[in-house]
């Protein structure tokens, strides 16, 4: 057990150095100043010139054929079409239950999204189940306005509700996107309306064994700005969580995966857990199942 | 002549009892249904009926859409300059539209809904009236919601008034496409959702550690570093792959086998339509050279390949000219390598070829990101798909005539723009906008993605010339540059970086004008541009080409592929005046945004806009640095040399 909680520690801190490097190039691509140079230095006579009339009416030489009205209502129809459809998306990223002695729990994490590709509604959901409580630990949803800022990131903001513990309402504001090298990431920061405010940031990784088989390592790392005594977590750095997940693709809408995954408390909320009898450090084993639609 | 519409009812009334091949209208069989070479039987009115009905696809049952309940739809076929009559019912439940693929009828006529007339209503029928001054091989599609994707095209052959400079004993029409029995508005969602989800040629674990090997673990790192930090897969090359897809020729997968004959030493016209809604293919027959004599329905000067790569929406005539009395594999390969469908041809009815096995897959280079700074050497490259036979060779007269110039100091980005006056919207990188290529460059010398190395003569775009010479070959006045622009993550792909739900201007062309337009492809895949309503000249530049440029015989087209990195010019004579649809015929493209409205303007109306147009302009900007260019050009040509009679065995 030694070994493996050794090797998570280590998997977790070159991942989440990893990450972190990946977003600061991200920030200075040296290609993004290289092009948008030669952008400015294209030489182009004019823009488009967009006369007022033209603007009113985009294309129109068939409304003497056919009628204005009818092709009006047939040109807003393709216009709004192509480019404009609103499409859905629904991930369940980890439904699995995580097993150690005595303390098994079944978790989920899913989030789904309906809109444009500038404007959605997005919708994620997490928690955990106690089979020893047989009660839920932990459950929020959070829904979201999310709009893309740049080329891999979309910036989020909405609301969360938390069910388990104790009925928090935060606000959140969050990044979610694709870092250089393909790192998955999603960081936000909440504020409660108790005043609080926490973040966490979470970011996976896929390496491709095989076509179906790929092993997804995956880190969060959650912050508190203050101690909340009523829920157990002290001021700085509260949790951080690694996992590694091998699944297999049966299609790439559906794959089982089994793997493990390393739960510490940090700092202050550490000692808090400690004090309250529990251990900071866990190393659970982990089955589940990934699916979208 | 025979009265077409009473052929057709026939056809169908018959077929009830011939089993499966009443799913398939008479072209479309194979030989061991009786289909001995297509007769050149053809009419003039036309009844075509829009509706859904089941298909088995290699031995699946699926839902189709189309015309007359077939896949492909009925063959329609006239003569040059005859008025045709098409009417078109609508049985679905959703507004339909055919759009005839390649044909100069007038704009209202062009069946694209919003643009040219308002769609055909659920219902109603549509009368379609038109003459058109052109012959050669087309085809038709819907060009309304997903109707084209789920199987709603046909081929059309138009006959030349006169005599046919293209001879042959047998003629076959081999219409290929993309069949799923996913519905293709569930392939938009996974697209828009996980847009590599078709995916299954992945570079993996394994390959880089076997590269590791090879390369060296530092060089490998670098290599994928490279491409991984820009968030770009070497293995995008289809977006929807033959995991999904199942390619058929004439509605019959490899499995059903679509069979033609021939008698050994006869001359046989194949007809190639590439109908697929999203895959482009690599066209070979082993063993069995192809010539090429038309392209996009224009004869072509007569050029022997081996294999040539075909973008969805463009046509081919190829005659095959098989000796040897035994089975041929007509192979069409998906550019990514993910699958195939492979016909026979064969001496006798319902024989099957031996299936080649698929080749190895192809990945992307730095050049298709526009970034390989060594591909500014813009020599041929390799000569093995000239045929020196079919050449004319008094061309040569033009490029000796420019060899006085020195290339090596020309900037190019600044050659072409002369003294017309040039319009470019400048993009940004964004959420539309993941790439910008840095160094975009001709790439009509090359085949295409795969066929690099094949070993075999291939159809690079530059060596294709018009057998008759270009109608107009003014220089062009003006021109327009427009990006192709994309975010394969967000699968968003646009002109200019704006979908088509953001553009409000239409692209203008003036009557009357030469207008060039330049396409530059910011994004990593190769896209199939239609223009409606118009055939463009490509532009060949000199050094490209291996056989030089031409200003006479440039290839006339309506569909091109533009590869990844490249800059591509098209030049055109503004004379038809209409809205015209302009956009990408890969379906998923089109429907994400990459399409535009080219309005082309009559000369009374153009006038004020030009008006306009040069109050704003600032001619300071204007280059007058190549006027020397143009004259040489002009004046030292021998035109006289020139010969277009009797070229590569063809008469006219």
């Amino acid at each position: 057990m030694n070994i493996l909680k050794q090797t998570l520690l280590v998997s977790c801190i070159t991942f989440l150095a990893a990450t972190n490097t990946a977003l600061a190039q991200d920030a200075n691509d040296p290609h993004a100043g290289h092009n948008m140079a030669k952008a400015d230095t294209v030489e182009t006579e004019t823009n488009e010139t967009k006369t007022p009339e033209a603007t009113d009416k985009p294309w129109s030489m068939a409304d003497k054929y056919w009628g204005a009205e009818a092709m009006a209502k047939a040109r807003a129809h393709e216009i709004e079409t192509m480019g404009g459809l609103k499409t859905s998306f629904i991930i369940a990223d980890r439904l699995e239950t995580q097993i150690t002695d005595g303390e098994d729990t079944f978790i989920w994490d899913a989030q789904g999204w309906y809109g444009t590709d500038t404007n959605k509604l997005w919708i994620k959901t997490e928690g955990k189940y106690s089979f020893a409580d047989n009660a839920i630990d932990d459950a929020e949803i959070q829904a979201l306005w999310s709009r893309p800022i740049a080329r891999f990131w979309d910036v989020q903001a909405g609301l969360r509700y938390d069910f388990e513990p104790k009925g928090r309402t935060h606000l959140v504001l969050g990044v979610q996107g694709l870092a250089p090298y393909w790192f998955e990431v999603d960081a936000a920061a909440f504020l409660s309306n108790k005043g609080d405010l926490t973040s966490s940031v979470e970011a996976e990784y896929d390496f491709f064994l095989n076509q179906r088989l790929i092993l997804q390592p995956r880190g969060s790392l959650k912050f508190s700005a203050q101690d909340i005594p009523e829920l157990g977590i002290g001021a700085g750095f509260t949790k951080l969580n690694m996992g590694l997940r091998l699944r297999y693709e049966f299609k790439r809408e559906l794959a089982p995966y089994i793997g493990a995954s390393w739960q510490r408390s940090l700092g202050e909320t550490a000692q808090i857990v400690r004090a309250g009898g529990g251990t900071p450090d866990k190393v659970k084993l982990v089955i589940g199942v990934r699916a979208w639609y | 002549m025979l009265n077409r519409r009473r052929l057709l009812q026939t056809a169908a009334g018959g077929g009830a009892f011939l089993g499966l091949s009443s799913l398939t209208p008479a072209w479309a069989r194979t030989a061991a249904e009786g289909n001995l070479g297509i007769p050149a039987l053809s009419g003039t009115e036309y009844d075509l009926t829009v509706g859904e009905f089941p298909v088995r696809i290699n031995g699946r049952a699926g839902m189709a859409v189309g015309v007359n309940g077939t896949i492909p739809s009925p063959l329609i076929r006239f003569t040059e300059g005859e008025e045709i009559t098409l009417n078109v019912t609508n049985t679905l439940k959703e507004t339909t539209s055919i759009h005839w693929h390649g044909l100069l009828v007038p704009f209202h006529m062009d069946g694209v809904p919003g643009v040219s007339f308002p769609g055909i209503k659920p219902g109603e029928t549509f009368q379609y009236k038109y003459s058109v001054p052109q012959y050669g091989t087309y085809w038709y599609h819907s060009h309304s919601g997903l109707q084209e994707p789920l199987g709603m095209y046909g081929p059309m052959i138009i006959d030349p008034k006169g005599t046919d400079p293209v001879k042959y004993d047998r003629e076959y029409v081999i219409v290929i496409s993309d069949w799923t029995f996913t519905h293709p508005m569930k392939l938009f969602r996974k697209l828009k959702s996980m847009a590599d989800g078709f995916n299954f040629q992945k570079r993996t674990l394994p390959d880089f550690m076997k590269d590791a090997k090879k390369n060296g673990f530092g060089a490998t790192m670098k290599q994928r570093a490279e491409w991984n930090r820009m968030r770009m897969a070497q293995t995008e090359i289809s977006d929807i792959t033959g995991a999904t897809y199942t390619y058929l020729i004439n509605g019959r997968g490899t499995e059903d086998n679509w069979n033609g004959v021939f008698t050994p030493g006869e001359r046989v016209r194949l007809r190639i339509i590439n109908a697929a809604s999203m895959s482009m293919f690599n066209i070979r027959i082993p063993g069995l050279p192809m010539t090429i004599v038309q392209a996009d329905g224009l004869n072509v000067r007569p050029l022997e390949v081996d294999e040539f790569q075909m973008a969805v929406a463009e046509t081919y005539d190829v005659i095959i000219e098989p000796k040897e009395a035994k089975a041929f594999a007509f192979v069409a390969e998906s550019i990514d390598r993910s699958g195939q469908v492979v016909a026979t041809f064969g001496p006798r009815p319902g024989m099957r070829a031996s299936v080649p096995s698929l080749r190895k897959k192809p990945l992307l280079t730095m050049k298709d990101m526009g970034m390989d700074h060594s591909s500014m050497d813009m020599s041929g490259g390799d000569m093995e798909g000239m045929d020196h036979s079919t050449m004319d060779h008094s061309q040569m007269d033009m490029s000796g005539d420019m060899s006085g110039m020195d290339h090596s100091k020309m900037d190019m980005g600044k050659m072409d723009m002369g003294h017309r006056k040039v319009l470019e919207k400048k993009i940004k990188r964004g959420p539309g906008v993941v790439n910008i290529a840095e160094m975009p460059v001709s790439r009509l010398h090359e085949a295409g993605i795969g066929l690099e190395n094949v070993g075999h003569r291939t159809l690079k775009y530059a060596d294709l010339r018009s057998l008759e010479p270009n109608p107009d070959t003014r220089e062009p006045e003006r021109e327009i540059v427009l990006h192709l622009t994309s975010n394969m993550e967000r699968y968003m792909w646009s002109f200019n970086g704006e979908k088509f739900t953001h553009v409000y201007d239409p692209i203008k062309f003036y009557e009357g004008e030469r207008v060039r337009l330049t396409l530059i492809n910011n994004t990593m895949m190769p896209h199939p541009i239609h223009l409606h309503g118009m055939f463009f000249d490509v532009v060949i530049p000199d050094n490209v080409s291996s056989i030089g440029g031409s200003k006479t015989h440039k290839p006339r087209k309506h569909t091109m592929i533009v590869k990844p990195g490249e800059k591509q010019s098209w030049d055109i004579s503004a004379d038809h005046v209409g809205d015209w649809a302009f956009h990408c015929h890969l379906f998923f493209h089109m429907l994400a945004g990459m399409f535009q409205v080219v309005s082309l303007l009559p000369k009374d109306e153009s006038n004020t806009a030009r008006k306009i147009d040069h109050s704003k302009m600032d001619h300071s900007k204007v280059k007058m640095n190549m006027d020397d260019m143009e004259e040489v050009d002009h004046s030292k040509m021998d035109h006289s040399k020139m010969n277009h009679e009797n070229i590569g065995g063809m008469s006219k």
